[in-house]
């Protein structure tokens, strides 16, 4: 218990032990990781009504000024010329060498003053620190080859929570609360609105596969959002359930699809690499893994046993050959079985394939499937 | 709430001599609180033999796996047929609901009864669950 005092705690820490939840160290945060009715009820609260997640432990990095675009376009991999104003993109970051510093969303706001873009850089929690120090850097020698004027960048991490409302009902749940027409957010699109009055940053973002919104307020104001969605119904939902909310999506999580040792196109995120006509830190390693042929990528695998694969095992052909090995599973609260994303090499990667998973001393039958695994409700 | 009339290890299982010297085991109710929803169960062959502190099986979460040893040394007679993935009646949730009653594990006819006083009685076991 010792060590948990050293953990960094959100604003609604006090929260979730009232609510019951188990806390634990997430990156250096005190998180919770589920609250007394667990992950499987959780779970399924999200996809079959509305739950809320603290996710203040998020990194917000802001980067304003005339040079702002310019900037972030030869940071991220992804086309950040490509968005309009209050549009959110899903991006890597990447080395030289192509390797995944971080996987991030930016967001691309509306200077009201002067009609310029400005931008938020969303990063993972645990990656903060470092992403942080690759941007500032990176800000660094920007100025150094095109000036010092015209490039701000602040890191609003620790000045800024965040509250997701995932779920069905997530929009009629939220309206309530808000002057600001969700009707009118699309897919991955921000506006500055309300929560009661409280400014706040509302997207129509999420990581459950689900409809559903998050909602930026100052750090110290994060009550006033989670406090009313409690009161009106909403279950806090843990970090377990945000797990299989996502593997159940499909969607990567960096640490287990995505690291230091990966470039986003042996992961399957080849999608979110713009290489023409542009330049960003690891576009020629990127270019040449492109010109070269993916060698692996990320599959989503199905047990037809009952049994559940886990992070680190062993992926075979039906021969026991290895091809590769799971990066992310978990019993499937929806499907009822165990599910997986697994990075293999692309001779295996088709749907339908039959692998193998080598639990504890026995290879269980898994069919690849693309994901999601289950259907999803995002708005396209 | 840890029943007095059990035997525990560290581990956190329990074991419960029958009536005819054949000793039940489980994993205990702080052990399924921890796990959160248990969702699989990989059982021991009947008719295998295991000592004292072996790998007798391994208890999965949604969130985690957990290995499972056995408190007592012998052969497996019986397992639970709800914790069975074959069974149709397959329940592994049985554990979160009656870790001490029905989430029962496995039926071991003990080959060394002196093996028991190794145990740890319920106050014992009491203090280690309020020290972890």
């Amino acid at each position: 218990m010792g060590e948990e005092l050293k953990l960094i705690r959100t604003p609604l820490y006090e929260a979730h032990l009232q609510d019951g939840a188990k806390v634990i160290d997430f990156g250096g945060w005190a998180m919770p990781v589920n609250y007394p009715n667990g992950i499987k009820a959780e779970h399924l609260t999200v996809r079959n009504t509305v739950g809320i997640f603290d996710l203040s432990h998020m990194g917000e990095v802001e980067i304003k000024g005339k040079q702002a675009t310019e900037f972030i376009d030869g940071l991220v991999t992804n086309d950040v010329r490509r968005i309009e104003q209050e549009q959110c993109l899903y991006t890597c970051m990447c080395r030289e060498n192509g390797h995944i510093i971080d996987d991030l969303i930016v967001y691309r706001f509306l200077d009201q003053n002067d009609g310029t873009p400005y931008y938020w850089l969303v990063v993972n929690a645990a990656n903060h620190d470092k992403d942080v120090k690759w941007i500032m850097e990176a800000g660094e020698a920007f100025r150094r080859e095109h000036g010092q004027e015209g490039l701000d960048i602040e890191d609003l991490s620790m000045a800024t929570a965040l509250v997701a409302i995932q779920g069905p009902k997530a929009q009629e749940t939220l309206q309530k609360f808000t002057q600001t027409d969700l009707e009118s957010i699309g897919y991955y699109h921000l506006r500055r609105g309300d929560f009661q009055g409280l400014e706040a940053v509302i997207s129509r973002t999420g990581y459950t596969g689900e409809d559903g919104f998050e909602i930026y307020i100052p750090w110290d104001k994060a009550e006033l959002v989670w406090k009313p969605l409690r009161e009106v119904g909403c279950e806090p939902i843990g970090l377990g359930a945000r797990d299989t909310l996502r593997l159940e999506a499909g969607y990567s999580l960096y640490g287990h699809e995505i690291n230091e040792e990966t470039n986003p196109i042996n992961t399957s995120l080849g999608w979110v690499v713009r290489l023409k006509d542009r330049q960003f830190n690891g576009h020629d390693a990127l270019q040449a893994q492109k010109d070269s042929g993916a060698e692996t990528a990320i599959v989503g695998l199905v047990m037809q046993g009952k049994v559940i694969p886990r992070q680190g095992y062993e992926v075979t052909d039906t021969a026991g050959s290895t091809v590769g090995h799971v990066t992310s599973g978990t019993f499937s609260p929806s499907l009822g079985r165990g599910i997986a994303l697994a990075l293999v090499d692309v001779a295996h990667k088709a749907p339908g394939t039959e692998l193998m998973v080598k639990v504890r001393t026995r290879l269980e039958p898994a069919l690849v499937k693309r994901p999601p695994f289950v259907e999803t409700h995002v708005r396209r | 709430m840890i029943p007095q009339d059990l035997k525990y290890t560290e581990e956190h299982e329990w074991v419960k001599v029958l009536d005819d010297g054949v000793a039940l085991v489980g994993i205990t109710d702080f052990a399924q609180e921890q796990l959160g929803d248990i969702v699989f169960v990989e059982l021991p062959e009947v008719g295998v033999s295991f000592k004292q502190h072996d790998l007798l099986g391994t208890v999965e979460s949604v969130k985690t796996v957990s290995d499972m040893f056995t408190p007592v040394s012998g052969e497996v007679i019986e397992v639970n047929p709800i914790l069975s993935e074959d069974n149709e009646g397959f329940a592994p949730e049985i554990i979160n609901q009656d870790a001490y009653g029905q989430g029962w594990i496995a039926k071991i006819k003990m080959s060394d009864v002196s093996e028991l006083e190794n145990l740890l009685d319920a106050a014992a076991y009491k203090k280690i669950t309020e020290e972890a």
